[in-house]
């Protein structure tokens, strides 16, 4: 049983409420971080080598560092909790079980950000889970730990809740920025980086709330004691949310340095394939990063055994290895149709194109079309080209990178499963009916298991 | 303008302005659309200017905004509104005979409503309950784990719902 920093108190019974996350030791992290110099409180974040829990893994002290501090100019934290990458449901399952975890960071957080006004920014579909938030955020506010003053300390604080309204977009920061703002969510070329021009032009960290959860064990424990679990730049423990066709989907806290092989298969974790049925595929990190065959996803091309981890995730770069992305990590098994699957997730970036850029609002829209004539069996060899080709012309031609979110999870269906598109080309009849494509994939996994 | 919100809504409104700085109450306008459909059902052109007004915006501020996010809905709705996620993880899952069972059962098709008036089939793209999938959405919460005959049992309550409360 790996050590669990985030999750371990989340089967406590009453753990919603203020009075038990209290008992339980909860918001020692803001008695302690009230005590320190604001640029002590980075110097731990730093040191713990956290990582941006959102997909982009940039490092969360180093982020915060950047903030720029100009006179009489308001800051700004902003929690990113517009969870809606396909795959990944980590996030509300923190905020929905063990809400004052989260409102705890963000009070820490916001003392060494010097932010009097911080906001959580959640998706509108997790209507629910707001007014849980709301109701611990009354509380935390009831009991001194926001508002004037708290706990004597001089510091001010208020967390105000902003409810998105559908759109995947405002997961992008300058696109979040924008939509709380009151307008559409369009992101802002970059520079400047919202560190020094965020919400209304004022310097604004935004932390997405895995991220900001863990920022409250760091403070308790140290940056030196979070570093020392896992593995590399993989420090501390990752929230992993599995879905597919697993026999226990559900949100795990890994920490960094178990295989892929036991997470998909240990009773601990997402405990095998369900039915019987043998691996196919996975995307480990949520819609937008590579899909692996069952093969490269165990072991890594040199023959190494794969780690649920940053870097031996994305081992071999993007020809032979993937992404750790968000943690939305997604199963399919010896039946599911990799096509399919890829035009789902294509329908998914055309739905959400902001629209921008011409070739993620074009080209999307392509990638789309043309999926959904080959999965219909109306598809030629020259579609699985043209697939290719427009995937290549919306990579790295845009401003947010929406655009690559939509090309990469293509290149990979096309780059391994070639001859699953080119099956459906040439038995146009049977995969209609048929809905999966080739068994060797899920064949090719047998050596490596056995 | 015959749109009006009740006083509790408005001071829900006044509190929703409160969270932002000084001039930048633009920043409350999602919000405030979404008490508009919570109290009205749908955004219709009336309902957006009238918000407009009531946050000194624009109209044009108003409308592109709610034509932008996918959750408005500037059309009359059903009074129980099914969205059904097709995204990937809730495809592996069975997602599309669920959407298929619902059209069959409701005799509607995607983005249309019963004749009563009753529901409205919509279908929507990953909701964050991938592994609990299939699963969608109706009004504030989540119905996951979708079967057949967990969608009977859905549409039975609604109208038992909708019987008791007329
Ligand atoms: S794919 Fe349906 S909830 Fe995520």
């Amino acid at each position: 049983m790996s050590k669990k920093l985030l999750l371990d108190k989340i089967n406590v019974p009453g753990i919603k409420t203020f009075e038990v996350y209290r008992r339980e030791g909860g918001y020692q992290s803001v008695e302690k971080a009230l005590k320190m110099q604001t640029g002590d409180i980075v110097e731990e974040v730093k040191k713990s080598g956290l990582r941006g829990r959102g997909g982009a893994g940039f490092p969360t002290g180093l982020k915060w560092s950047f903030l720029a501090k100009p006179e009489g100019v308001a800051r700004y934290l902003v929690c990113n909790a517009d969870e809606s990458e396909p795959g990944t449901f980590k996030d509300r399952y923190l905020m929905e079980f063990i809400p004052h975890l989260l409102i705890e960071g963000m009070i820490t957080s916001s003392f060494a950000l010097g932010s009097n006004v911080s906001y959580i920014y959640i998706r509108g579909e997790y209507d629910w889970v707001a007014d849980i938030l709301q109701a611990a955020l009354d509380e935390a506010k009831q009991n001194g730990f926001l508002g004037k003053n708290i706990l004597g300390s001089g510091f001010d604080c208020e967390v105000y809740l902003y409810r998105g309204a559908g759109a995947y977009i405002c997961g992008e920061e300058t696109a979040l920025l924008e939509s709380l703002e009151g307008k559409r969510g369009l992101p802002r070329i970059k520079p400047p980086f919202p560190a020094v021009k965020g919400v209304w032009g004022c310097p604004t960290v935004v932390n997405n709330v895995e991220t900001i959860c863990a920022v409250v064990p760091i403070i308790n424990e140290g940056g030196d004691a979070y570093a020392k679990i896992g593995v590399g730049k993989s420090t501390g423990t990752k929230l992993i949310s599995a879905c597919g066709n697993i026999n226990k989907p559900g949100v795990y806290e890994i920490d960094m340095t178990i295989s892929v092989e036991e997470f998909i298969y240990s009773d601990e974790y997402c405990g095998g394939i369900a039915n019987g049925k043998r691996l196919k595929a996975c995307i480990p990190g949520g819609s937008s990063v590579p899909i692996l065959p069952a093969n490269l996803l165990l072991k890594t091309a040199k023959g190494e055994p794969r780690l649920m981890n940053y870097e031996s995730l994305a081992d071999g770069g993007f020809i032979t290895g993937s992404s750790m992305g968000s943690g939305g990590f997604i199963v399919l098994d010896e039946d599911q149709c990799v096509v399919r699957h890829t035009y789902t997730i294509s329908r998914f970036y055309h739905h959400e194109s902001c629209g921008q850029c011409s070739p993620c609002r074009e080209g999307t829209g392509w990638l789309e079309k043309i999926f959904k004539k080959i999965e219909t069996g109306k598809g030629e060899m020259k579609d699985i080209d043209l697939l290719w080709d427009v995937q290549r012309r919306i990579e790295g031609n845009t401003i947010c990178p929406f655009g690559d979110a939509a090309a990469w999870p293509v290149a990979a269906a096309i780059r391994h499963f070639r001859d699953e598109f080119e099956w459906h080309v040439l038995n146009p009849e049977e995969c209609l009916v048929r809905n999966f494509g080739l068994a060797h994939y899920a064949d090719a996994l047998e050596a490596v298991t056995s | 303008m015959s749109v009006q919100f009740s006083p509790e809504k408005l001071d829900k409104i006044n509190e929703l302005i409160s969270h932002y700085p000084e001039g930048k109450h633009k920043s409350a306008l999602i919000g405030v659309l979404h008490i508009a459909e919570e109290e009205f059902g749908w955004l219709s052109v009336n309902t957006m200017d009238y918000v407009a007004s009531l946050l000194k915006l624009q109209p044009i501020e108003v409308y592109e905004v709610a034509s932008f996010y996918s959750m408005f809905n500037l059309k009359p709705v059903g009074k129980y509104v099914f969205e059904v996620c097709q995204t990937g993880p809730c495809m592996l899952k069975g997602s599309d005979q669920i959407i298929d069972y619902i059209k069959q059962k409701l005799n509607i098709g995607v983005g249309e409503t019963t004749e009563d008036g009753m529901f409205t089939l919509k279908t929507v793209e990953c909701l964050g309950a991938c592994g609990y999938a299939p699963m969608m959405q109706m009004g504030k919460f989540y119905k996951e784990h979708l079967t057949p005959e967990r969608v009977d049992q859905i549409i039975e309550e609604c109208r038992n719902n909708s019987a008791r409360n007329n």
